[in-house]
């Protein structure tokens, strides 16, 4: 019997049932319906993460905002703007696309206000962002407090049944244990690695470009970074993990699979090659299954533990 | 030389032009600019203040490229008050632009304050085709206007005519561009319309356009944040203005539904014009 390409890059995480394992990682084209509807039309992303999603609408800092270095990567310090709970929750109410919301916010009473704005939608399910590098009281900064991380996601699961993805990334505290502590609040996966805190700093004016002086560091530097993330979480947890950082490739993803992922989130490549880089990574990937003989693409989730 | 269009550029303004009271022209050595085409801009760091969008302008000696600002917001007044030996930091030019073909014998130009930016570098294409063209210039009173003597100069090779229209009458017609576009359109034909300007001064043209079965391009501009299709800020429906731009035609507009209606703050949230 021929199998569709359905069945074979089809993946399962935390429960979710994905036609690929291509997501578009929060932070990225996340605010508007219509983009949410021809990224998985057009373009055939597996899924979509929204924009990380506060109570409150925020403006995010000034520009610049948006820094691309050399050797296709970015640094940015957007300062998490994004339309707030009303607005988008309003503004997804009649979505009908695979589509995780992105939450954020800084204290634990926060985020079941959150999801009461979401529960009701036609959604996969959250990813927390507890790891953005560059604003202060939110993301990171939570983050690396373990403790509040883990009563945070508690006090998410105890509200919620949807499936609950927490974002992690490069802080003060080992990834691992992070990612310990949320399994243990009853995370139903992890999403590895956000941005890496980082400057730029122009020699000619002497001045730091981004407006808030740091930023996140993403693209293909921080790709080996986030494969050893993976690698290490997926194998001291026993909740799937969706590797992030640096994908421009099929190649990428492959890697990225073989060190642990269940599924992959791509971002910065978008800038470089467009959204068809969903498309162009679906047509490797394809072609890679049917070399290798495969009869879907978890079967080489891992593979690289073994040795 | 830097060839990579994403990384800044410092650049050193080397000459600056006042236009008129609130718009200056600021001309830089810049290669990658220089070949811009018409409807393509760049991402223009103001060191310490802001990053702008600004349509790229001709700069009429080799190797140099210009950008037109009007005193606006704290950006754009930062980048205003910018003079000869001052530094700004550029990246780009992005986004795509307007098209011309051979086939076009006579084409009319519809352009409001420094939308006209993209409109002068396309004239200068023109000129060199020898494509005859009818430029409306659109601005709210006499001391406004622009570019009124430099577009008959780039032009200067082709059949052309220049309309300038002013809201108080105090110079030229009196009213808006796009009334002097209804009655040239009443009695006269063209293969292609170009409009750059305010956006609910385009979805008139765009309205027109379909009125009288004319052809049209219009080089958009939203709130951008990165120019290279990432961020979304720039969003119209489900076109990203930055890298699906700025340039779209009747077909696509026609989609836009939020064209000339809606725009997205900058946190997102849709909001009204």
């Amino acid at each position: 019997m021929k199998r569709s390409t359905k069945d074979i890059l089809a993946v399962n995480l935390a429960g979710i049932s994905l036609d690929n394992p291509l997501i578009l990682a929060s932070g990225f084209l996340g605010i508007s319906q219509e983009i949410f509807t021809r990224l998985y039309h057009e373009f055939e992303v597996g899924a979509i993460v929204s924009k990380s999603i506060s109570l409150n609408p925020m403006e995010g800092y000034r520009g610049p905002t948006v820094v691309p270095l050399e050797n296709f990567n970015f640094l940015n310090a957007v300062g998490l703007s994004n339309p707030g709970s009303d607005s988008f929750s309003n503004e997804i109410k009649n979505n009908d696309v695979p589509l995780l919301v992105s939450l954020v916010g800084s204290q634990e009473n926060e985020f079941p206000k959150l999801i009461k704005k979401f529960d009701k939608l036609c959604i996969l399910g959250y990813e927390v962002n507890l790891s953005c590098p560059h604003v202060a009281k939110m993301g990171m900064e939570v983050g690396d407090d373990i403790e509040l991380v883990y009563r945070i996601i508690k006090r998410i699961k105890s509200v919620t049944t949807k499936p609950v993805i927490i974002k992690i990334g490069i802080g003060n505290t080992n990834i691992v244990k992070i990612a310990e502590i949320a399994q243990d609040a009853g995370a139903n996966a992890i999403t590895a690695i956000n941005t890496i805190r980082a400057m730029k700093i122009d020699i000619k004016t002497e001045r730091p470009i981004l407006s808030n002086k740091f930023g996140g560091l993403s693209g293909k530097a921080i790709k080996p970074i986030g494969i050893r993330s993976v690698y290490e979480i997926s194998k001291n947890l026993n909740i799937p993990v969706v590797g992030c950082g640096g994908i421009f490739s099929w190649e990428d993803v492959i890697e990225y699979m073989l060190a642990g992922s269940s599924a992959v989130q791509i971002g910065s490549s978008i800038g470089y090659l467009g959204m068809s880089v969903f498309k162009e990574i679906k047509k490797g990937i394809m072609d890679y299954i049917k070399k290798k003989d495969l009869k879907n693409i978890m079967e080489i989730i891992g593979n690289a533990h073994k040795y | 030389m830097h060839t990579n269009i994403d990384t800044h550029r410092i650049v050193s303004i080397c000459e600056d032009t006042l236009e008129t009271p609130n718009v200056k022209t600021l001309i830089f050595q810049d290669n990658l600019s220089f070949k811009a085409k018409p409807g393509q801009f760049l991402m223009v760091w103001i060191p310490g203040v802001e990053e702008l969008p600004m349509s790229v302008m001709v700069s009429n000696t080799n190797d140099n490229a210009a950008i037109t600002v009007k005193k606006y917001g704290i950006g754009s007044t930062a980048l205003f008050q910018k003079k000869k030996g001052d530094v700004i930091g550029i990246r780009g030019p992005y986004g795509n632009y307007f098209r011309v073909s051979k086939k076009q014998k006579k084409v009319i130009l519809i352009g409001g304050g420094t939308g006209l930016v993209p409109l002068m570098r396309l004239s200068v294409i023109l000129n060199k085709m020898q494509i005859s063209c009818t430029l409306i210039i659109g601005a709210r009173s006499k001391p406004e206007i622009l570019f009124y003597n430099f577009a008959k100069k780039i032009l200067q090779n082709t059949k052309h005519k220049i309309i300038v229209t002013t809201e108080d009458g105090s110079f030229g017609i009196k009213g808006y561009p796009t009334d002097a576009l209804i009655k040239i359109l009443e009695h006269d034909k063209f293969d292609m319309a170009y409009t750059c300007g305010p956006e609910l001064m385009m979805k008139k043209v765009y309205d027109i356009s379909i009125s009288y079965d004319l052809s049209l391009q219009a080089s958009l501009e939203r709130y951008m944040k990165c120019g290279v299709g990432i961020c979304a800020s720039c969003c119209i429906n489900d076109k990203l203005v930055c890298t699906d731009g700025t340039v779209f035609n009747n077909k696509e507009l026609k989609m836009m539904t939020d064209f000339g209606l809606i725009y997205r703050n900058k946190s997102g949230i849709k909001s009204h014009y």
